[in-house]
C-alpha cells in the first residue's frame, strides 16, 4: 500500500510498453472464400496497393530488431501471395517463430515443401465455413477432401497440426461432429473460437449469435469430448464475449504486445482497429516499426488509463480488463473511450443484452429473416454497408 | 530427508538426456535479455535459472552432467533438487522430452 501511495503521482504517466512481441502480417486481403464472419474490413475492396516484397522484408527486419518474436502470416488468404516463401524464409532467418494462418486453399504439396525449406514453424488450418461449405464439410464431401489433403500435407512435413473453427449459431449444434472430424484429421490442437462481432460478423450478428442453450450444450459436449479423447487432442473453446458480464482484456492491452500490418501497410494495434475513425494510423511506408510502436500518436492513444471515462476510470477492475475492447465500444456506443458495453457496469450494456435476448428467439419465430451477408468484393463496390 | 520413498519419474533418471520438445523453439532474446520458448502463436519467457537449464538440454547431455556443469559454472553446490524440480515442471508443461 505504501508503495502505491508513494508512486501515486506518477500513476497517470503510462509505463513504457514492452516490445511488439507479436507481428501479424496480413499480406493480402484477397481470398477465394466468402466467410460470413470474416474480420477483414467490410470496405477491404477500397484498400490501397499491397506492400511489395521489399516493403515486407523491411517490415520483418524492423519488427525483429524491435523485439518481435512471433510472426503470423495471415490475410485474406496468405497463399495468394506468390512471394510468401521469400517472406517466410527471411522471417525464419531473422529468428521469428513463423506461423501461417490459412484455409488450405492454394497450399499444394509443392508450396508446402518450399515453405518447409523456408523454415515455416507452424500452420494453423482454418475451416472454411460459410453455410454451404459447412454442409459439404459435415457430409464429408468436397471440403472435407480438401481438409484431408491439407492435413496430410501438414503431417507429412512434421508440422504441429492446429485446427481453427469459428463457431456460431449455424454450426454450434454440430460441435461434436466438428471435434470428431478434427480427431479424424489428426489435429493436435483444436480451437473452437466463437465468432466475435466485428466487420462481416457484425453485419451478420443476429444470424450468428448462438442462444444460451446452444452455447451451454456446446460447452457440455466439448468437455465430454475432452474426457473421451484425453491427451490425443487439446480443445480450446472460446466463449462469445456477449455472454460475459465483464469485458475481455482486448489484445492484452492497446499497443502492448500486438502489432498488425495490413496489406496496404497500415500499422494497427489490432486487426480491426482501422474502424476507429478518429485515429490516423501510421503506415510502414512512412515510419519505422520502432517509431510506430513507441512514438506514434495512434499506438499511444489508449495506452495507460488516462483516456478512461467512468465507469472504467474508477473501477477496481480497470487493470484487469483495461475497459475491454475499444472497437466494440466504438461500434456499439459511438465512442471508443467508453467502457466496452459487454460490461454490465456500462450504461449502454443494454445494447449487448438486447442482442443476447434476440439470440434466444428461435429462427422459426423471427418475424423478419435478415439475409446473410457473404464477404464479397463486387457487392461492396455498390453498397454502403458500414 | 524424508523417510517416505519418492517415486522418481522416468525422465528424472539422472542418466536421461532430455531435449527441448518438438513443438518448441528455444532462443536467447537480446531485447528481453532472457531465454524464451516459442511455440505456435505463443511464448514463455524463462527466468534466469530456467534459461540456464533449458539452454543446456541438447538430447546428448545427461541430467547428471548438466547438474555438475551448473554447479561448477555457478560455484554453487547441491543444485540437484532445484534442477530436478524444474525439469518435472518443464516435463509437465510439455517443454522437454526425454
Amino acid at each position: 500500500m505504501s508503495e502505491n501511495a508513494s508512486t501515486a503521482s506518477a500513476a497517470s504517466i503510462p509505463k513504457p510498453p514492452g516490445p511488439p512481441l507479436w507481428l501479424l502480417a496480413e499480406v493480402t486481403y484477397q481470398c477465394p472464400l466468402h466467410c460470413v464472419f470474416c474480420y477483414n474490413p467490410v470496405d477491404y475492396a477500397q484498400t490501397g496497393p499491397e506492400l511489395s516484397t521489399e516493403d515486407w522484408l523491411r517490415v520483418l527486419r524492423e519488427a525483429r530488431a524491435a523485439g518481435s518474436v512471433q510472426c503470423g502470416f495471415s490475410g485474406g488468404e496468405p497463399m495468394v501471395r506468390k512471394d510468401l516463401e521469400i517472406l517466410v524464409a527471411e522471417a525464419h532467418r531473422l529468428g521469428f517463430y513463423t506461423n501461417l494462418l490459412t484455409s488450405g486453399v492454394g497450399l499444394t504439396a509443392e508450396r508446402a515443401t518450399a515453405l518447409k525449406q523456408a523454415g515455416l514453424d507452424h500452420i494453423q488450418l482454418s475451416f472454411q465455413d460459410s453455410t454451404k461449405e459447412l454442409n459439404d464439410f459435415l457430409s464429408h464431401t468436397k471440403t472435407f477432401d480438401l481438409k484431408r489433403r491439407t492435413a496430410d500435407i501438414i503431417k507429412s512435413h512434421d508440422w504441429p497440426m492446429v485446427l481453427n473453427c469459428v463457431i456460431h449459431r449455424l454450426n454450434i449444434d454440430f460441435i461434436e461432429q466438428i471435434i470428431d472430424l478434427a480427431v479424424e484429421l489428426g489435429a493436435e490442437y483444436l480451437e473452437l473460437a466463437n465468432s466475435q462481432y466485428y466487420s462481416w460478423a457484425a453485419l451478420n450478428r443476429d444470424n450468428l449469435l448462438p442462444s444460451r442453450a446452444q452455447l451451454e450444450r456446446a460447452e457440455r459436449i466439448t468437455n465430454a469430448c475432452r474426457e473421451k479423447y484425453g491427451d490425443k487432442i487439446r480443445i480450446i473453446f472460446v466463449v462469445p464475449d456477449y455472454y460475459e458480464t465483464r469485458p475481455k482484456k482486448c489484445m492484452n492491452g492497446w499497443g502492448n504486445v500486438f502489432l498488425t500490418v495490413t496489406p496496404d501497410g497500415s500499422a494497427l494495434p489490432c486487426h480491426t482497429a482501422k474502424m476507429l475513425k478518429g485515429i490516423t494510423f501510421p503506415n510502414v511506408r512512412d515510419m519505422s516499426v520502432s517509431d510506430i510502436w513507441y512514438q506514434s500518436t495512434a499506438f499511444n492513444f489508449y495506452r495507460g488509463d488516462g483516456w478512461m471515462k467512468d465507469p472504467c476510470r474508477t473501477c477496481p477492475d480497470k487493470e484487469k480488463d483495461l475497459g475491454g475492447c475499444r472497437c466494440q465500444a466504438f461500434m456499439l456506443t459511438g465512442d471508443a473511450a467508453n467502457a466496452d458495453p459487454v460490461c454490465d457496469k456500462s450504461s449502454m450494456h443494454d445494447r449487448v443484452s438486447q442482442a443476447v435476448a434476440y439470440a434466444q428467439v428461435p429462427d422459426s419465430q423471427r418475424e423478419v429473416a435478415k439475409p446473410m451477408v457473404f464477404r464479397d468484393f463486387k457487392m461492396l463496390r455498390h453498397s454502403d454497408v458500414r | 530427508m524424508s523417510a517416505i520413498p519418492i517415486e522418481v519419474p522416468t525422465l528424472m533418471d539422472l542418466k536421461t538426456c532430455p531435449r527441448v520438445a518438438r513443438m518448441f523453439k528455444l532462443q536467447w532474446e537480446e531485447v528481453q535479455q532472457s531465454w524464451v520458448l516459442l511455440y505456435p502463436e505463443g511464448m514463455v519467457k524463462l527466468n534466469g535459472s530456467a534459461g540456464e537449464i533449458m539452454s543446456r538440454l541438447d538430447g546428448t547431455t545427461s541430467i547428471q552432467t548438466l547438474i555438475s556443469t551448473l554447479e561448477q559454472q555457478f560455484e554453487t553446490p547441491d543444485l540437484q533438487a532445484d534442477v530436478l524440480d524444474f525439469l518435472v515442471i518443464a516435463k509437465r508443461q510439455g517443454w522437454v522430452q526425454a
